[in-house]
């Protein structure tokens, strides 16, 4: 039972996108519609589950002061065939995702999970938390693109929800939208928290 | 010619945080000080042209001889990494004051999504030396630019009343939104 704590903690209360706000830059950049919302966090969550399986594998190998840049490399090695498979079985996808897909190196939910979580936690807890975090950065990433889309094209996941001539807020799909989308969805998010 | 494009697509039209959303996480965690922004994105301005400056030879004259463009993540990553290392050896020596304002966020600039992010595009767009060192200046200018406007609106909004609720990164959000959309209107100025 109290395994199910660190699964459903990436989803609402430390949710990493409403709640710690962390990995903001693909947050607002890759979620113009649902579709790219998603499989950016798809992408995310693999990554993050596989780094910190393997950093909870080696956190007796790893020495204390190098830690960062191991953590880095074991990252950047994910990412790296991340972009590579995208790159090979969903070129549309990737095209659209574009510089975000090497960016998810730098992500601050990988790297913060792997120093606050992993490299103290047992491999089944720190599988449990990956898939947590993962899921709720990809559920953050969908709602923020299914908003836009909503407003900026009026689909969602590519199926229209008004007719083709109907006048939409082309605002919420370019840079602007997504700054106040998101604001006003932490404001939402803080609301519920209390 | 190509130069001065190159510098107000980097600087203005293309801002990197309000219009290629990259560097969020410094462009709201350090923004709330104009003094402190400035430093940050002198820190910035710094390693982005030398991380664009070490990339160039790297992945000219080492990475495609070799045929291994596919260890450019890694590779690139690991080189911003030392550099932010170096910069901020020379900043605690040198202006402990600064190093104390800046606090956490310099060793973050390794976790900068817009160095790395800038150092592969410049590769992408298969700039020259000096195109990606301009373009990586410029870039860097811009940024320091959002945040010093960030910041001086963030001073005043101190002074101003807003909704509780909307408190902390909400707020500072929808006012980044707006800049945003003034940043818009420069869309166009270069074809």
């Amino acid at each position: 039972m109290s395994k199910l704590k660190y699964l459903t903690n990436g989803l609402l209360k430390e949710n990493p996108s409403f709640a710690l706000v962390l990995g903001t830059c693909p947050a607002l950049a890759v979620t113009t519609s649902a579709i790219n919302g998603a499989g950016m966090g798809a992408a995310t969550t693999f990554v993050l589950i596989c780094s910190n399986v393997l950093i909870a594998l080696l956190k007796n190998v790893i020495p204390d002061k190098v830690r960062i840049v191991a953590f880095i490399v074991v990252i950047a090695t994910f990412v790296t065939m991340v972009d590579l498979s995208m790159n090979a079985f969903v070129p549309d996808l990737y095209k659209s995702l574009g510089i975000f897909i090497p960016l998810i190196v730098v992500n601050c939910i990988i790297l913060g999970r792997a120093e606050a979580f992993a490299q103290k936690n047992s491999i089944m807890n720190s599988l449990l938390d990956g898939i947590g975090m993962g899921i709720g950065f990809t559920l953050a990433l969908t709602i923020m693109g299914s908003i836009r889309e909503i407003l900026g094209s009026g689909s969602v996941f590519d199926i229209r929800l008004l007719n083709e001539n109907a006048k939409t807020m082309l605002l919420f799909v370019l840079p602007p939208g997504a700054f106040l989308t998101y604001g006003y969805l932490i404001a939402i998010a803080n609301k519920l928290k209390k | 010619m190509e130069f001065i494009k190159i510098i107000i697509l980097a600087l203005i039209v293309n801002n990197v945080v309000l219009a290629q959303f990259l560097g969020i996480c410094p462009f709201l965690g350090v923004s709330s000080k104009v003094s402190t922004s400035v430093g940050m994105g002198a820190a910035v301005v710094f390693v982005m042209t030398l991380a664009n400056l070490v990339t160039f030879f790297i992945s000219n004259y080492v990475l495609v001889p070799l045929g291994i463009e596919f260890m450019q993540t890694i590779s690139f990553i690991l080189i911003i990494a030392f550099l932010v290392q170096i910069v901020e050896i020379i900043l605690k020596k040198a202006a402990p004051s600064l190093y104390q304002a800046l606090g956490i966020y310099l060793p973050l600039i390794t976790t900068n999504c817009a160095v790395l992010g800038i150092a592969i595009l410049a590769i992408q767009k298969d700039y020259n030396l000096f195109e990606s060192v301009v373009y990586a200046a410029s870039t860097a200018v811009g940024f320091t630019l959002a945040m010093v406007l960030m910041a001086g609106i963030r001073e005043q909004m101190e002074m101003t009343g807003y909704p509780k609720g909307m408190k902390g990164f909400p707020i500072s959000l929808v006012t980044a939104g707006l800049l945003s959309l003034a940043f818009m209107g420069f869309s166009g100025l270069i074809k």
